[in-house]
């Protein structure tokens, strides 16, 4: 399994690396669009502020590759709602591989929404031996609303999609590898789809 | 729904953990790694790593062991202690921290707040705030709650909510160490004031505080030391006595 975890200056990766290798694997970093076309599968990690991530994106060419891979592509975090259409955050355009806007939460006494929520309304093969209402670990102040291509669902202040999914490109709201066994699972699913 | 977090306070020291440890079937309990894993089985739901030899020596010490735990552990875990600038967070997020704690540093040059927000991101920044009542008010303590100063705890609060932190720490340097309860008014003044979530330390005796620190005190999650290293309360019991009433955690 070539597994390429895409390192573009985003934050900070090193904890995916380890769900990873706790796994069993040793996925690669790298920002080389070349090298990243040529892996098995992908991770497109993320955190701090979605339009200043994007613009490192755009600098290293990866926002054209990016929705141009065949292989299945993880994005996590911020990676997830770099994949929709746009985010309010910065006011920036995303890849437009989800068909949705990403929005600040409202109406909520607390943002960011930091800790363990619960998950429903699974419907992926991502989510396989993954039961409802388990829960998983978040630090998010923008989310991404319902929509068709959601797989999986979360509430805070309403609900909100905790995973999407198009084709061969998935997007997790969540870390999965700080979201203990139940996080642990997602990923391994991951790499066997 | 969003839990309540529980979270042991791990204090550091040369690498290893520090405080009369005593916990069940650990052949180690000086190696904070073994600890935390052991937390992270009883359903912990984040660990905090507090470095209390802070010095520029130990940043390496720090560091690597920040990358072992991070290695092991699939939980969310802050570390803390003595820093003071976006070179000290770059290394501990580097090696795999999820979030980082200032205090000190923070008070005395509230810019740092600002320039790690925007290097790192509000959700790896967390101030923490050491304060106990001096004529009455509410004062930030620094070093470890030793030297007083005149900054107003809820005004430092809202400051600090502004220039972008993720999340407030607060200690009661008055419950710090005496098991009888969080200061559970002081709390809820704090969630009054800030829209960004709070974690209740210094107090914790019994599974009722941490309750009542949830439900007086409005916090979003419960820090504590001793009760869990001593095992005076399990994890897994302790969640199973707050959610009996009814406060959401993960169990």
């Amino acid at each position: 399994m070539d597994l390429v975890i895409i390192n573009y200056g985003a934050g900070n990766i090193q904890s995916i690396r380890f769900a990873f290798e706790r796994l069993g694997f040793s996925p690669e970093l790298s920002a080389d669009p070349d090298r990243i076309s040529r892996a098995d599968k992908i991770i497109f990690p993320g955190v701090g502020e979605a339009s200043s991530a994007m613009a490192k994106l755009k600098q290293s060419g990866l926002d054209r590759l990016i929705p141009e891979l065949k292989q299945p592509v993880l994005g996590i975090c911020l990676g997830m709602q770099l994949m929709c259409r746009r985010s309010e955050e910065g006011g920036t355009p995303g890849l437009g591989i989800f068909d949705v806007d990403v929005v600040r939460f409202t109406g909520v006494p607390k943002v960011p929404q930091i800790g363990w929520n619960s998950i429903r309304n699974l419907a992926s093969p991502l989510f396989q031996g993954v039961g409802e209402d388990e829960y998983i670990y978040l630090v998010h102040s923008y989310f991404a609303p319902l929509g068709a291509q959601t797989i999986a669902t979360s509430e805070y202040g309403g609900p909100y999609s905790a995973a999407l999914a198009e084709g061969n490109f998935f997007g997790v709201q969540f870390h999965p590898e700080k979201s203990g066994k139940t996080g642990a699972r997602i990923l391994k699913n991951f790499l066997e789809i | 729904m969003l839990t309540k977090r529980i979270i042991p306070c791990l204090d550091i020291k040369d690498g290893r953990t520090v405080k009369g440890i005593n916990f069940v079937d650990l052949r180690d309990a000086g190696d904070p790694v073994a600890l935390a894993a052991a937390y992270a089985s009883q359903g912990a739901d984040e660990l905090v790593f507090l470095d209390i030899s802070a010095t520029e020596e130990n940043r390496k010490t720090l560091a690597q062991l920040v990358r072992r735990v991070a290695e092991r552990i699939d939980i969310p875990f802050t570390v803390g202690g003595g820093i003071s600038s976006v070179a000290d967070v770059d290394l501990l997020l580097h090696n795999g921290a999820d979030k980082v704690s200032v205090n000190s540093a923070a008070v005395r040059n509230p810019g740092l707040i600002d320039d790690l927000v925007a290097k790192f991101g509000s959700q790896c920044i967390v101030v923490a705030l050491d304060a106990r009542r001096v004529g009455g008010e509410w004062k930030i303590h620094l070093v470890g709650g030793k030297v007083p100063t005149e900054v107003e705890l809820f005004t430092w609060a809202r400051e600090v909510a502004d220039r972008g932190a993720g999340e407030l720490l607060f200690t009661s340097m008055e419950h710090d160490g005496t098991k009888g309860g969080f200061a559970n008014e002081a709390l809820k003044t704090l969630a009054g004031q800030v829209s960004i979530p709070v974690i209740a330390s210094g107090g914790a005796g019994t599974m009722a505080h941490f309750a009542d620190a949830f439900l007086l005190g409005e916090a979003d999650a419960a820090l504590a030391a001793s009760v869990f290293h001593f095992n005076e309360i399990p994890i897994p019991e302790l969640k199973e006595y707050l959610k009996d009433r009814g406060i959401p955690v993960r169990i």
